[in-house]
């Protein structure tokens, strides 16, 4: 449980964040300048903050009512920086070991064989940092966090200083480290499909405010943050399962509380769990039943929200409990008389799988660190 | 010694005081030359500039004021001589001890100077990010600022070190030109040039003094050169 309340003022910029987490991992998601760096900072125990109250699992790290401001040294939070910051004058295995001895003996947890092969390090133990590339540097660092037996991790945006083929070089091992530890992440980022693809909490940051922050899913479709998250990228996350797989038309059938989902062949285990985006521009919508379609997934809807006063405006659709973003023409949402709680059908042209998805039978998507899967003979527009 | 003409037993005995007096001037002074470039670089106090001042001073003034300086201060009855002497038994008048703290004195700013810019070149973010993995200040300054400053450290020692080989003025006017005691290699040089005869002594002394001034450069090369390895990013 993560609890923060915090006022700061860095010249002109005034941050003043305020949200709560319980999720393992929560995303601080905002456009640079939004005050990201400056928040996790301020949970580092690198900023004291001018005023607030900042408490990570019932304990208080900083209270400035209470006069409460543990040093950043006794916080025992992790932190994955942009740049790495590898020690230049130790190896990656004393890089490594830096934290273990600092930290108190009871609390040592990861062992570091576990994390040299679950961050896949080992060739690279006696080098010195100078001699790693971008992607090995991250990976080091992550394991030095991960060493130090932090109660929290904290990553600032840990891949952006990398090329696209870097970031997927990494990306799994965040997700391992997600998956198979038991440490809270605070993972900040402005890339739409790494918060989609990680995140179970997101906190939508700008000009130092929060704006929005719940489960992933219902901030990312949430109407009135489309100019936060970018046209393009605004749309819905859904948790699904490999349902199984139609050996005659090759397709995957993925189950998710909104209905099932077909997409090309998955080569992953049945019962996988799987993250995907259904974008708002890659839905259409009908009134009725549509026949002689071709795109496969269409499923039931009723309209929740109308929002937006541009040409194009952007419609939520709740589909059996979960949200689905449709982004049509003002034109269309007249003629087809859409208004809050009007049955409809949203026709899922696409269904962008951003994560372990293997790459084939699926198009590549535009975004390079996502598989972009169309529904199998429908061309995209 | 290298071939040359045999060096007469006094001329050894001066070469064996100025190498005890310039090893002995930076081992004391390196601790307080490494304190004054942290606080210089990272100090934030009123009178900075000031100290920053009386610090290089002895880089601009006549070696000589300094030593009259020092002569005002440590001598028998100055103010700080008569302190040591009586409480901790410290002479520093007409002591080889003397030629030690006035090679010190010299060599100092040079010293700051070399370490300090080490110390502004640290990248303090890698500090923050020792403290976010458990090491408290003192920690964060052993493993990490000591380390990656080392490189300055060893280039103002030795820079030091040869400050104190040359060391003339001030050594004389503090602790005069006592064979033995406070007769270093220039003083020996410069008495030699003061004899009828004595320029084959000169000659002779000279030619150890540039030999010993290139072997502390070389080292120093080497030194730097190995550490940078080590600590380059």
């Amino acid at each position: 449980m993560l609890e923060v309340d915090v006022s700061h003022r860095l010249g002109a910029f005034e941050l003043d964040a305020r949200f709560t987490s319980d999720g393992r991992v929560t995303a601080l998601f905002g456009q640079s300048g939004a005050g990201k760096t400056s928040l996790v900072n301020c949970l580092a125990g690198l900023i004291r903050p001018d005023r607030g109250r900042i408490a990570v699992d019932e304990q208080v790290l900083f209270d400035d009512r209470a006069g409460i401001s543990v040093p950043s040294y006794r916080r025992r939070i992790g932190y994955v920086f942009q740049e790495g910051r590898l020690f230049p004058h130790l190896t990656v295995r004393q890089n490594l070991l830096y934290g273990r001895w600092f930290a108190p003996q009871v609390d040592r947890r990861a062992g570091i064989e576990p994390v040299v092969d679950l961050l896949g390090i080992r060739p690279l133990l006696d080098r010195r940092p100078s001699r790693l590339s971008g992607g090995e540097k991250q990976r080091v660092a992550l394991g030095r966090a991960l060493l130090a037996d932090p109660r929290l991790l904290l990553m600032d945006e840990p891949l952006a200083s990398l090329d696209d083929a870097r970031k997927e070089e990494i990306f799994p091992y965040v997700e391992r480290l997600r998956d198979e530890t038991q440490i809270p992440i605070v993972y900040v980022s402005h890339s739409v499909p790494e918060v989609a693809r990680l995140a179970n909490t997101l906190v939508v940051l700008a000009d130092g405010r929060v704006r929005a922050s719940g489960p992933v899913g219902a901030v990312m479709s949430r109407l009135d943050l489309v100019g936060l998250i970018g046209l393009e990228e605004t749309g819905a996350v859904l948790d699904t399962t490999v349902a199984g797989i139609d050996e005659a038309s090759g397709l995957t059938r993925l189950r998710s509380a909104a209905g099932d989902l077909y997409v090309p062949r998955l080569d992953l285990p049945l019962s996988s769990a799987l993250r995907v985006r259904i974008r708002a521009r890659d839905v259409m919508i009908a009134t009725k039943a549509p026949s002689d379609l071709s795109a496969l997934n269409v499923l039931e809807a009723w309209v929740a929200e109308v929002g937006g006063d541009g040409v194009a405006v952007e419609i939520r659709l709740d589909c059996r409990g979960e949200s689905l973003v449709a982004r049509l023409t003002r034109h269309s949402v007249e003629r087809l008389d859409l208004h809050p709680g009007r049955r409809v059908y949203a026709v899922v042209k696409a269904v962008a799988i951003d994560g372990n998805a293997p790459r084939s039978g699926g198009r590549q998507g535009e975004g390079p660190r996502e598989t972009s899967l169309a529904d199998a003979e429908e061309a995209r527009p | 010694m290298l071939g040359l003409a045999p060096l007469h037993p006094d001329e050894i005995q001066a070469i064996r005081l100025s190498l005890r007096v310039a090893t002995w001037a930076v081992i004391w002074s390196l601790p307080f030359g490494v304190l004054a470039a942290l606080v210089l670089v990272r100090g934030r106090f009123p009178g900075k500039a000031l100290l920053d001042t009386v610090l290089h001073l002895p880089l601009i003034l006549p070696p000589v004021v300094t030593g009259y300086a020092l002569l005002l201060l440590f001598g028998r009855r100055g103010v700080l001589g008569a302190f040591l002497a009586n409480t901790f038994g410290i002479v520093f008048a007409f002591r080889w001890t003397g030629a030690a703290l006035a090679s010190a004195v010299m060599g100092f700013p040079l010293m700051v100077r070399a370490i300090r810019l080490a110390v502004e070149a640290v990248d303090r973010r890698l500090e923050d990010a020792a403290g976010t993995l458990g090491a408290a200040p003192r920690w964060v300054f052993l493993t990490v600022t000591l380390p990656l400053i080392l490189p300055g450290i060893l280039a103002g020692a030795i820079l030091a070190f040869a400050r104190s080989l040359g060391e003339f003025g001030a050594t004389i006017t503090f602790v005069s030109n006592i064979p033995g005691e406070t007769q270093t290699l220039p003083s020996t040089i410069y008495t030699f040039t003061q004899v009828p005869g004595g320029d084959a002594g000169a000659l002779r002394l000279s030619i150890v003094a540039v030999v010993i001034a290139a072997l502390a450069l070389l080292a120093s090369e080497f030194l730097a050169r190995r550490v940078n390895r080590r600590v380059t990013a």
